[in-house]
């Protein structure tokens, strides 16, 4: 297989999911690409089976929230994706509403989804459904809150331990 | 089997120590010995025969006690006990210091430094501080067997010294069946490191526990096996007398060993033997817990194994009895096999024997066997410390592989092999110098 | 006694989180039967301390130093990761002298990490004279680090637009003296103590075997992706820095002493690493230019357009990436770092459910994945 463009590849993706693809950034210092949020198991499934796009490998999961968006409050959830085979990266981002945040999980696509969609769980309150044990994984499993969310305030005290701020 | 044999052993040590009831130093005079104990003997000799002068108080309260004592085999007894135990301390208590001396020369460091000279005193601080620690008992332990455990280990290991020589004559008691002794009571051991593991209430200890018992009773048996081959081809029990069979010729006129050559040892009897030593070292390393059979007590595994809940001198006393369980199956090995006291020069083993040695010769051929004994135990444990410094660990299935499949296959190979050999060459050793028998 | 009067139970053990071989306050819950392992679950967390929380509160070079303590065995590539991603973003260039410093304490910090994985490798098997062999010539390492910068563990020092302090003459001939002492002696010596030693292989071959496609799957990198034979490495696949420049292998796992993608594969792999990484110094110091060590507008301060970019680096565990958004402002937005450690350790719980694993086992597993939980928390 060969090493394909952003631009191939997002071609790619519309050849076969015609209606998946929201908005194409290839400008800016990443090139990315947004996908809806019904559409990413889709998206995400057609990355890693075909043979053109062959990405096997998911790097990161990031989640980002912007709680003062124009066109309402927004959190990105961001998968880069690799090919080990084909050397070419890709990022894909969904965009969700920041009241309820839910996407589909894509742990049985890549295995390693498991652990980075629970940590942005934790840090962010997504909730991806599908995922078969969506608990808390870097916090206590009773702490309260998300701390990655911009309105988040830390607590004074966490079961007798007083929050010091220096 | 084995209480079995821990019964029949313990008449057979309760006979050795009863027949100390003798003149002890007269047994000592006269050059022929038939067992009892020989420490108190060796003492009393000293200072009555060879003048140790009377201005020494050490001799003098030792004479005074055995003399003036009611009963002078209690006296005795309570010496011998303390000569053993005092050894088996002060050997563990160098062995520590050495260990880590080696260990560190070995890895490129210096080891320690700071208390006394080369750190020579290091252990003895070491043993101070553990001393005053403070003896905590995990609250849901079960307390009886907790406290009880490493007595019973240590115990284990001590009564094992009972019939071991320190040097011709050296020795607390020649049971006739010496080498059983040794090989049943090592069962105790297991008994208190089983209680150890389970009383302490701690799974890692319990799996510490299991992996203990298991190794330790299944490398029994291809010790068992030496054992038995050497008995064979010995025609005893008594570690006495084993050795005496490896110091070459008796002489027929007058009933003396002068001590032979170097293949007059065990070791070179027949090729056999020289397998089986080897498979006697592995095995033994596995029997006192020493890498690469340190399953029972894989730090990186288990933490601490079946010790891990232990402080204090509870933890010491497990501590000693490893240390003195290493000198212990050396020196075992050094008298089956590497031919006990005899240095395998024959000028320097007939120094001080026969009817015309002077006091003086006979009190440098003492100290020469004692030397020569503890040299070659000293060499073998040196050799433990340098296996364990070198290897990795292997795995429980590997350690009951290594013991079911390899060890034992070839050390009956070499017990059937070894009486072929003893038929067909008349009881003569492999050089085809045998033991002449009046 | 019939067999079905013994009652037998699975046991409940807890590995951790204070345990000598998971290298940190990681925990594992595993049922065993006896000393087989019948299931594990792995918890982490116990070592978080909110580097990306804390990284949306400091400026772009504040950063840098809570890098450091993501993995602090290999911080240079930390350091270098983060660099290269805020590098990109503000569109900075990077000194060709810089490029030399960065690639020689780059594949120095991954020697001295490499080091450490071997001799604790070691005493996680059971052996203890490798791990102290592995510390004195750490050592080395880390003298010549604290030489250069004054730290010998959380360096701090590739920084945005280069690195904080120049290397001297001395330095460099430190350096060499170092790889001359190094190579190849000191390995083949740690190849003889350990890598062949026989009970070494029986305990590390054919355990914890692991299929390349289920690797990839759950994101491992690093050596322990290339101890499963696949040929991956970001220097050579998307080189950064002066890499596609500089010549040197990948080595990969070969199966030669049991089934490809076992631990001894994983393990072997970093030794042969080793031996790339001082080929791949030697290089660096023959040809460091002369110049500038760092950009002197980012050596105060750094404030890079609106936008957002994901970089990765190849640490010494795996790939070292950093997802950074920024608004505009001299504080980034959100800084998210992939740890490689946190996708590597994950397949822990389906290498334990692959096939038989005993205790023992299971150390080895953990020790071959080479884990820093500093990494896996952050």
């Amino acid at each position: 297989m060969a090493r394909l463009e952003v631009g191939q590849i997002i071609a790619v993706l519309k050849e076969k999911l015609p209606d998946a693809v929201v908005e194409e950034v290839l400008d800016g210092v990443d090139p990315f690409v947004v996908v809806k949020a019904e559409a990413w198991a889709a998206v995400a499934g057609l990355c890693r089976d075909d043979s053109r796009l062959g990405f096997d490998l998911l790097s990161c999961i990031t989640g980002v929230d912007y709680p003062e968006r124009e066109d309402g409050a927004e959190i990105e959830v961001i998968y880069n994706l690799d090919s080990i085979a084909n050397h070419h990266e890709l990022t894909v981002k969904v965009k969700l509403p920041r009241d309820d945040p839910r996407i589909a999980s894509v742990e049985e696509i890549w295995r390693t989804a498991d652990w980075h969609e629970r940590e942005t769980y934790d840090l962010l309150g997504v909730v991806f459904e599908g995922h078969h044990n969506l608990v808390r994984i870097l916090c206590a499993e009773d702490w309260v809150g998300h701390p990655l969310r911009k309105d988040y305030e830390p607590p004074d005290s966490f079961h007798g331990i007083k929050n010091v701020i220096y | 089997m084995n209480l079995f044999a821990f019964t029949t052993i313990f008449a057979q040590a309760g006979k050795g120590l009863g027949e100390f009831a003798g003149d002890y130093s007269s047994k000592w005079d006269a050059g022929t010995y038939d067992g009892g104990l020989v420490f108190a003997g060796i003492i009393k000799w000293l200072v009555t025969t060879w003048g140790v002068p009377e201005w020494v108080p050490l001799s003098s309260i030792l004479n005074g006690v055995l003399e003036a004592s009611v009963f002078p085999e209690i006296g005795a007894l309570l010496i011998t006990i303390g000569l053993v135990f005092g050894f088996v301390n002060i050997f563990a208590i160098g062995a520590v210091w050495s260990e880590r001396k080696v260990s560190a020369h070995m890895q490129c460091r210096l080891g320690p430094m700071e208390v006394g000279p080369h750190g020579i005193l290091q252990t003895v601080a070491d043993g101070l501080k553990l001393l005053a620690k403070e003896d905590i008992i995990p609250r849901l332990a079960d307390k009886p067997l907790f406290a009880l455990a490493p007595a019973i280990v240590f115990a284990g290991v001590l009564m094992r010294f009972v019939p071991l020589p320190f040097g011709d004559q050296l020795i607390a008691s020649d049971l006739d069946l010496g080498l059983f002794f040794i090989a049943a009571v090592g069962a105790v051991e297991v008994l208190g490191v089983i209680m150890a593991g389970w009383s302490s209430n701690n799974k890692w200890s319990l799996f510490g526990t299991i992996r203990t018992a298991t190794q330790m009773v299944s490398y029994e048996i291809p010790i068992g096996l030496a054992f038995i081959t050497v008995i064979i081809c010995s025609g005893s029990f008594s570690l006495m007398e084993i050795v005496n069979q490896q110091g070459g010729s008796l002489n027929a006129s007058d009933g003396y060993v002068y001590g032979g050559w170097i293949w007059h040892w065990n070791l070179f009897r027949n090729p056999f033997m020289l397998v089986l030593s080897i498979t006697y070292f592995i095995a033994s390393l596995a029997e006192c817990k020493r890498s690469p059979f340190d399953l029972p007590e894989a730090e990186s595994e288990l933490v601490s194994g079946f010790h891990t809940e232990y402080t204090g001198m509870r933890f010491a006393l497990f501590f000693l009895a490893e240390y003195a369980a290493m000198y212990l199956v050396a020196a075992v090995a050094v008298v089956i096999f590497l031919g006990g006291w005899w240095s395998g020069i024959y000028p320097l083993d007939a120094l001080g024997l026969g009817p015309e040695a002077t006091t003086l010769a006979k009190t440098l051929g003492l100290l020469i066997k004692i030397g020569v004994f503890l040299s070659k135990a000293f060499a073998l444990v040196f050799v433990q410390m340098w296996v364990r410094w070198t290897l990795p660990r292997i795995r429980l299935d590997q350690m009951m592989y290594v013991c079911w499949k390899v060890l034992l296959p070839i050390s009956l190979v070499c017990l059937i092999g070894s009486c072929l050999w003893e038929l067909a060459s008349g009881g003569a050793s492999v050089f085809g110098f045998g033991i002449v028998v009046e | 006694m019939t067999e079905a009067k013994i009652r037998t139970e699975e046991m409940l053990l807890n590995m951790g989180p204070q345990h000598p071989s998971t290298h940190g306050v990681f925990r594992v819950v595993v049922r065993t039967d006896g000393e087989l392992i019948l299931e594990s679950e792995s918890h982490i967390g116990y070592l978080h301390r909110c580097f990306e929380k804390c990284a949306e509160g400091n400026n772009y070079l504040q950063v840098v130093p809570y890098t450091d303590r993501m993995d602090y065995l290999c911080a240079m590539m930390n350091n270098w990761g983060y660099a290269v991603a805020v590098e990109k973003l503000a569109g900075i260039e990077v000194p060709e002298r810089a490029e030399y410093i960065r690639v020689m304490v780059a594949e120095l910090n991954r020697v001295a990490s490499h080091l450490l994985a071997f001799g604790t490798y070691g005493l996680d098997i059971g052996a203890i004279t490798p791990f102290l062999y592995a510390f004195r010539d750490r050592e080395r390492i880390l003298k010549i680090f604290e030489k250069l910068c004054g730290q010998r563990l959380n360096y701090s020092y590739v920084r945005v637009g280069g690195v904080t302090f120049d290397m001297t003459e001395e330095i460099l001939a430190d350096i060499e003296a170092f790889c001359d002492y190094f190579d190849p002696k000191i390995i083949d010596e740690y190849d003889n103590l350990l890598s062949y030693n026989g009970i070494f292989i029986s305990r590390t071959a054919n355990v914890g075997v692991m299929p390349a496609d289920l690797a990839i799957s759950y994101g491992v990198t690093g050596p322990s992706l290339r101890g499963s034979g696949v040929q991956r490495d970001l220097r050579r696949d998307a080189p950064y820095g002066i890499y596609d420049r500089l010549e040197f292998d990948v080595p990969v796992g070969t199966g030669e002493m049991g089934q490809l993608g076992d631990c001894w594969d994983r393990y072997m792999v970093r030794m042969r690493e080793m031996r790339q990484s001082i080929r791949l110094v030697r290089q660096a110091l023959a040809g460091i230019p002369e110049g500038p060590f760092c950009d002197k507008k980012a050596y105060r301060a750094v404030k890079p357009k609106a936008g957002e970019t994901y970089k990765r680096v190849e640490g010494a565990r795996g790939e070292v990436g950093f997802y950074i958004v920024s608004d505009g402002t001299n504080i980034p937005y959100r800084v998210k770092a992939r740890a490689p450690s946190f996708s590597n350790i994950s397949i822990l719980d389906k290498l334990t459910s692959l096939s038989d694993v005993m205790v023992a086992d299971l150390v080895a597993i953990i020790g071959s994945l080479d884990i820093v939980l500093g990494e896996v928390d952050r």
